[in-house]
């Protein structure tokens, strides 16, 4: 029993000190105006949201994190700083306030709503009673499959899946539509870059 | 051409690089007993080139993994999920119905099996695709990172 206290206590301490580092962050990428660091500091964001979300059991959802909110959109962004300049200009004085209100409200309205939230693993939740239950009962004879999230993911939702895949390819398909296939201007840029050499 | 300081940073990317690729080939045909899946490993695998292409040039990056590699990867990957659909349909069953994929009856997981690993294949090359895609539409307006640009 005292072993699985030490082990809660320790466990809420370092969720305590992740979700510190979490806000200090947020602060500071509010504050910066160079969009480099601030790239970076929100790829290292995702990258602490991701052992957060290992600490609360959540491992393919850290694991998603880590690899798409901490790999791939900050290559993306440094991409896209690419195109523009490299400092977000100065705001307004007041020009503050207004989200600055928002963002207390909808953070109240959040906390709020956590009081209603089940404790985390608590096995009379709606997620543990439901369907969730039905499907560790049934994957095993219905599919042979041992990850239940891999057999949900794919032959349980199937179409869920076929509709994500979907996104992700349309919002690729968006993307080339919108700034060209890249080999085109990169060849033009190589040319004009070329010219420019020649004539000094 | 130019003075290569970046020396270090390209030693050990070109040792960090494979093994990028096998973990993403790992956490494919591992999802079915662990963490992660077709759409990590289908990004990882995508971050690969991306950093291939930071540290190598975007010219080179493209000579390696070719743009129209990597549209096409991403057509692919949707045509196979929707073609193991199709299939199952073939068979009789309804769509996506990897239990008709083999006219198993219940019990029997070969379908199952399967249509899965298909499925996830068809992901993998969807997520990979595509990423690799918008990474080139971005990047390709610039002929190469240029050091002052950081």
């Amino acid at each position: 029993m005292t072993g699985d206290m030490m082990g809660e206590a320790s466990t809420s301490i370092i969720s305590a000190l992740l979700l510190s580092i979490l806000f200090v962050m947020g602060v500071a990428i509010a504050h910066l105006r160079n969009l480099f660091a601030i790239v970076m500091l929100s790829g290292i964001y995702s990258l602490v949201c991701a052992a957060w979300y290992i600490l609360v059991d959540a491992v393919d959802v850290g694991f998603t994190e880590a690899a798409v909110g901490a790999g791939m959109s900050t290559a993306v962004l440094l991409g896209a700083i690419l195109l523009t300049s490299r400092n977000a200009k100065p705001e307004r004085r007041f020009a503050r306030l207004g989200p600055l209100a928002v963002c207390i409200a909808a953070g109240a309205m959040l906390i709020y709503a956590t009081s209603d939230l089940p404790a985390a693993g608590d096995p009379a939740s709606p997620a543990n009673t439901g369907v969730g239950l039905t499907y560790l009962q049934i994957n095993w004879a219905d599919t042979g499959v041992p990850n239940v999230v891999t057999s949900v993911l794919a032959s349980y939702r199937g179409f869920d899946t076929l509709g994500e895949t979907l996104v992700v390819f349309i919002a690729g398909l968006a993307v080339v539509l919108l700034l060209g296939f890249g080999e085109r201007s990169l060849a033009e840029t190589l040319r004009k870059l070329k010219k420019e050499d020649k004539v000094p | 051409m130019k003075s290569d300081h970046h020396l270090i940073l390209r030693v050990i990317a070109k040792t960090l690089l494979p093994l990028i690729t096998i973990y993403a080939f790992y956490v494919q045909f591992h999802g079915e007993v662990s963490a992660g899946g077709a759409f990590q490993a289908g990004v990882v695998l995508a971050v690969a080139v991306i950093l291939y292409a930071l540290i190598f040039g975007l010219a080179e990056a493209m000579r390696a993994v070719p743009p129209w590699f990597a549209r096409g990867l991403a057509a692919a990957g949707v045509l196979i999920y929707g073609g193991v659909g199709v299939w199952a349909m073939v068979q009789g069953g309804q769509y996506l119905e990897y239990q008709a994929l083999f006219n198993e009856p219940p019990g029997g997981h070969n379908g199952q099996h399967t249509g899965i690993i298909l499925v996830e294949i068809g992901v993998l090359f969807a997520v990979a695709g595509a990423m690799v895609s918008i990474f080139y539409a971005l990047a390709g307006r610039v002929a190469e990172i240029r050091d002052e640009d950081w």
